[in-house]
């Protein structure tokens, strides 16, 4: 009919569009714009990273795609909806697992099914989900055990069963592995590649680290630095899965994207620490606002 | 050289033994000598100092006179038992005579009216403090959980609380009485008017830290948590249930036990003056009552007193040990 509808043909009617946000936060001295135009479209069954410095906004993102936040303009469209209050079928894994601290993780993982699926499925069909998805996560040995009788790595496997109990149509991971040491997220990454080659969920990410940005994904969204933070530039990663962390420590692709995202990260997007220097570094329309202060 | 690698051996063991017989030692002089010391000394300075102390009802008890009286409350309440045994007794037997007599007659019971021991007095302190208490709870906790959920309730109401808390049963009592006594007419009471007004006084003392201790503990909840029930659209009802309250149950049980804290102490002096027959009343009589023994009576109820006050809070923190997730918030 007209140009737009044409042009959303083009790109096959996204299953998640984050279309045109900015998110201003009020502040005592006026509006601080955390996020100016992000604008980005994922396919189904898609894994997304996205990474940036600390600061950046990529958290504020996902949470306006959790529905926690509402951007200040512009909206998400999940399936041609749009979203504006939080919901299960956008699960969100918490970087702090936020496990219920006096429920077992079984009964945890039994909250959000309960909520989900309490209409849909018999009690006897619940128990059988829940034990599955906590199979899944290779926590089936210590389900009846509580929070602070697990590791932290325990934790948010548990916390990443109750995510995907809830059959979500987008798994949203707030930094999952940030808080665990080197070799337990080495082994979470791994259970997470096995998870995701089973259920190919659509999956946006936030993380710090590039290996796992680059292990991990289909696409990396690598945002510029707040304040008014956007994307700067998306790398799609067409590594074959599955994918293998030794194999492809020497493969050229690999170290190609990894050198791309480090090159933006710390090169393109350079954290100016230095109080002086970053006055000139930023624009001036909001080195007025800072004025104003 | 065999014989001295035995001797080395057993002189390690002996000495291991030795430690451990130590340390042995040492818990059993933190947990039982030591405070059978300080017991002691303060048992002996306190006959010391009571030697020197002559009031208008004659010298100060000592530990001694003190014992002496509850061996004479406690057979006094005996005695009393007894009586009201053979009362009832003899009423029996005058009603079955009566009967005998003339079968049309209506048989008439009555209760006995004997005075209440010192024992039926505690036993009256504990039901006036217990049911205050709860009443206070049942007010407060739901109010401190809305207050703990909404930010304007609490601006709205904190003011006001902070006013309230500190002030005194006795300044609270006059107007419970009067109150009492005009809207709490009725031909058959179900209750003293002296229990209700007692009661009353330790629930509006004991509201306050259970109120504030819940609030602080609902609308402290980790926002992670929060988030947590925002994603999974829990209704109001079963976020309370199953987010707020099990998060907050450590800062509620915290403001429980201080509550029982404040109901006790309360009790004693609005019993004083509502004349409610527990043991403030029993402390107020003995003062009135003025012979050479009320010093030392009175002092044996101070000495209950503290030791019922005790055994509550032991009993409120077995309670919360039971019920609470966070066993760390669980200490003396």
């Amino acid at each position: 009919m007209n140009k737009v509808t044409d042009e959303a043909h083009v790109i096959e009617h996204p299953f998640l569009n984050i279309s045109h946000i900015d998110m201003v936060f009020p502040t005592d001295n006026g509006g601080f714009t955390a996020l100016k135009e992000v604008d980005l479209q994922i396919k189904k069954g898609e894994f997304i990273s996205l990474i940036g410095h600390s600061g950046c906004g990529k958290s504020t993102v996902l949470n306006i795609v959790a529905g926690l936040y509402q951007a200040t303009t512009g909206g998400i469209l999940l399936k041609n909806k749009e979203v504006n209050e939080p919901g299960p079928e956008r699960a969100v894994v918490f970087q702090n697992h936020s496990l219920l601290p006096w429920l077992t993780a079984y009964q945890n993982v039994e909250l959000a099914v309960k909520q989900v699926f309490a209409k849909t499925m018999s009690k006897g069909e619940m128990k059988e989900w829940i034990e599955y998805n906590l199979k899944l996560v290779h926590m089936d040995h210590a389900m009846h055990k509580r929070p602070d009788e697990i590791s932290g790595g325990m934790k948010q496997r548990v916390g990443i069963a109750r995510a995907l109990a809830m059959q979500p149509e987008v798994l949203l991971m707030d930094e999952p592995f940030g808080a665990l040491d080197a070799l337990t997220r080495a082994h979470m990454q791994d259970s997470l590649m096995e998870i995701q080659n089973e259920l190919n969920n659509t999956v946006i990410m936030i993380t710090h680290d590039v290996d796992e940005a680059v292990l991990l994904s289909d696409r990396i969204v690598m945002m510029t630095n707040g304040p008014e933070a956007t994307i700067g530039e998306i790398l799609d990663v067409n590594l074959e899965r599955p994918r293998s962390r030794l194999s492809l420590a020497k493969d050229i692709e690999y170290n190609r994207l990894r050198s791309e995202v480090l090159t933006f990260l710390y090169e393109k997007q350079r954290k100016v620490e230095n109080i002086t220097s970053k006055k000139t570094t930023v624009k001036p329309q909001s080195t007025q606002s800072v004025k104003e202060a | 050289m065999s014989i001295t690698t035995v001797n080395m051996g057993d002189i390690s063991m002996s000495e291991k033994i030795l430690q451990k017989a130590k340390r042995l030692l040492n818990k059993m002089a933190n947990v039982l000598l030591l405070p059978v010391f300080g017991i002691t000394l303060f048992l002996f300075l306190w006959a010391i100092a009571a030697q020197n102390i002559n009031t208008s009802l004659g010298e100060f008890p000592g530990p001694t006179a003190v014992v002496e009286q509850f061996s004479a409350l406690y057979d006094e309440h005996n005695t009393e038992r007894d009586k009201a045994v053979a009362f009832y007794e003899r009423q029996e037997v005058r009603n079955a005579r009566k009967l005998a007599k003339n079968p049309d007659y209506v048989v008439k019971i009555r209760a006995y009216t004997g005075k209440e021991t010192f024992i039926d007095q505690i036993f009256t302190s504990l039901i006036t403090v217990t049911s205050g208490f709860l009443v206070a709870a049942v007010i407060a906790i739901p109010l401190g959980i809305w207050m703990g959920l909404s930010k304007r309730l609490n601006s709205a109401l904190n003011p006001m609380i902070q006013i309230f808390k500190p002030v005194s049963p006795l300044a609270w009592l006059p107007l419970v009485t009067m109150v009492v006594s005009a809207l709490y007419v009725s031909d058959d009471p179900m209750m003293s008017k002296s229990f209700l007004t007692s009661m009353i006084t330790v629930s509006l003392c004991s509201l306050w830290p259970m109120v504030i201790n819940t609030s602080i503990g609902v609308s402290s909840i980790d926002s992670d948590l929060l988030n947590v029930s925002k994603v999974l659209r829990l209704s109001t009802i079963t976020h309370i249930k199953k987010i707020v309250l099990p998060a907050s149950i450590p800062m509620i049980f915290t403001g429980m036990r201080l509550s029982f804290g404040v109901a006790w102490m309360v009790l004693i002096a609005a019993e004083m003056l509502a004349q409610n027959p527990g043991l403030g009343k029993f402390v107020w009589d003995e003062f009135q009552n003025g012979s050479s023994d009320s010093l030392a009576r009175i002092m044996a109820a101070v000495v209950v007193i503290g030791f019922i006050g005790f055994l509550l809070d032991r009993a409120m923190l077995q309670l919360q040990r039971k019920v609470s997730w966070d066993k760390s918030s669980v200490s003396v």
